[in-house]
């Protein structure tokens, strides 16, 4: 019964891996496989510059975004790990940056960026922290955009830390208060080491997810702002004379996310037993 | 005695309205794209030049959106949209249903390698298979057809799916099949006259999330449709920018309808996307 499902995802996902892994050994085109080159496309992308830039901006991003979100999350999962009134409506909002296709959120930051009628840039030019169009200046696109990551997954960050935080009981906590355990403590030798399964998945999640970003570089930049997937679209769809050093970046994408996923779950012990 | 309850009394109300005013704050930060864009899809066209900027809309339209519902291809949009999202959900939710009831309730070989298998595909990088699945497309003719987008998207969604069915499953109580197994029905009877409406909440949350997934999909979708004809709105929309370059307003009006069914469904079913979601990746 598991059986249908399962080969749905071989021939559709895992098959055309192997496909790439080979395209990226030749000189491939769209129409035919042309001849084997071995590594070579490989060293062709790593002297080409869009695809350094692309991986840069990717690193970066990913970094300083996870990072914030995990931060801010944190303290927001922290902070309304407690009953209160207004809970619904607060779960509420903290859903709906995460409900909207992340295109669309490009698009609207966009209007509030663009330099005529954005009210970011109005504020921003107004307050002497930019000086220049915040549009025409790939330093601050880039920081634009995880600002906008950081608004968007923030919450969802703060969901699942609080998913992890409820489970915690109670009395380890009374416990610790009575052996006279303080606030920071509390916090260190309880919650972080508690949370630590929880706070793993989240991270990995969105360290998987930010490494493969696409929509937000590619709609709130107007095509600009290079990524690794951005990269490897534009080579195998948009100029298919790159089609072969396109599939060498898709090849190198997936290998570099297993590896992230991998050193989750060798490097931070991470489980990944399926449940019983 | 008395004076240290009133001072710590202050202290709790103190640390109440931080508290408020942090989750204000909070509320704020998140919603307000939506609102000043909602602001900007209503405003006249002198009003969204002005400096500085208005607060409130002095001059309310519904202009912008004439323009767009007036744009047949964003009309057509929005239908690709439901039509992808839609069949992409039945059959994730046709085929998934069967693999994590499997998964929950039959022993087999290789359970928790299939497990981890399904899971490998959310970390998946989409982008690393696009090119074979474009040739592989091309030569079966499902470029930009709907089906190329369906296939795709049913791919990255089932694990979501499966996972989430899964964790429901596993909460329903093994007893009332097993009763139903005694009175002579077989397992598939079982399946479908006792887990089935048993599962109803789960099924219905995952479908939910799975129709939230596959409307906001826009790699394959921008890889594999290429006109207006297929096109969901998620790849019509940021084209918007380039065919209305300085019709801000309209571009705003598109942002807002597409995302106005997605704040509805968001506030309806909150509860039940949030346990859907924290079954799915918390559990796992």
């Amino acid at each position: 019964m598991v059986l249908p499902a399962l080969l749905i995802i071989l021939v559709v996902a895992f098959f055309p891996v192997v496909s790439s892994i080979w395209l990226s050994l030749h000189q491939a085109t769209v129409t035919n496989t042309g001849a084997f080159v071995g590594l070579e496309n490989y060293v062709e992308m790593f002297q080409n510059d869009d695809f350094v830039e692309g991986l840069s901006n990717t690193v970066i991003f990913t970094v300083v975004s996870v990072g914030l979100e995990f931060v801010i999350g944190l303290a927001i999962a922290l902070a309304i790990n407690r009953a209160f009134r207004g809970r619904g409506l607060v779960r509420a909002a903290v859903l709906v940056p995460w409900a909207f296709p992340t295109v669309i959120s490009a698009v609207m930051w966009r209007l509030m960026f663009q330099d005529q009628v954005g009210i970011i840039n109005y504020v921003a030019n107004a307050l002497g922290i930019i000086s220049q169009p915040i549009l025409s200046d790939r330093t601050l696109l880039l920081i634009a955009a995880i600002l906008v990551d950081v608004w968007k997954t923030t919450p969802f960050m703060a969901l699942l830390l609080l998913a992890g935080l409820q489970v915690i009981p109670g009395d380890v906590y009374e416990a610790a208060k009575v052996d006279g355990a303080n606030v920071l403590q509390r916090f260190f030798s309880i919650t972080l080491p508690l949370l630590k399964p929880a706070i793993l998945v989240a991270v990995l999640f969105r360290t998987l997810d930010a490494y493969r970003v696409y929509d937000l570089f590619w709609a709130m930049s107007n095509r600009e702002l290079e990524s690794l997937s951005t990269f490897v679209y534009k080579a195998v769809r948009v100029s298919q004379l790159l089609f072969a050093q396109g599939n060498a970046a898709a090849v190198f994408v997936f290998v570099t996310s297993f590896l992230i996923a991998l050193l989750f779950i060798k490097g931070f012990g991470m489980q990944t037993s399926a449940g019983d | 005695m008395a004076s240290a309850t009133a001072s710590r009394g202050a202290r709790g109300a103190l640390g109440t309205v931080v508290f408020y005013v942090f989750l204000v704050v909070f509320v704020l930060v998140s919603l307000f794209p939506l609102i000043w864009v909602f602001k900007m899809s209503i405003i006249t066209k002198s009003e969204l030049f002005a400096s500085p900027p208005t607060i409130l809309p002095q001059d309310p339209t519904a202009s912008s959106y004439a323009t767009i519902f007036g744009d047949a291809d964003f009309r057509k949009a929005l239908v690709n949209s439901t039509i992808i999202s839609g069949v992409t959900t039945v059959v994730c939710l046709f085929f998934g249903a069967i693999a994590a009831y499997a998964i929950a309730r039959l022993r087999f070989h290789f359970k928790s390698l299939i497990m981890t298998l399904i899971l490998a595909i959310s970390f998946f990088p989409a982008v690393a298979i696009i090119a074979p699945l474009f040739v592989q497309f091309s030569q079966l003719g499902l470029i930009d057809t709907y089906w190329a987008a369906i296939i795709a998207d049913t791919v990255f969604a089932l694990p979501l799916t499966v996972w989430i069915l899964v964790a429901f499953f596993k909460e329903l109580p093994r007893d009332l099949e097993e009763a139903a197994k005694v009175d002579g029905a077989t397992t598939l009877q079982a399946f479908r006259m006792v887990i089935v409406p048993l599962a109803a909440p789960g099924v219905f949350t995952a479908a939910i999330l799975t129709f939230i997934f596959a409307w906001n999909e826009f790699l394959f979708a921008n890889t594999f449709l290429f006109t207006p004809n297929t096109q969901p709105v998620t790849v019509v929309i940021p084209n918007f920018a380039t065919v209305y370059t300085t019709d801000y307003g309209a571009q705003a009006a598109a942002a807002v309808v597409v995302t106005i069914p997605l704040v509805i469904l968001v506030l309806i079913f909150q509860r039940r996307i949030v346990s859907g979601l924290t079954a799915g990746a918390v559990k796992g």
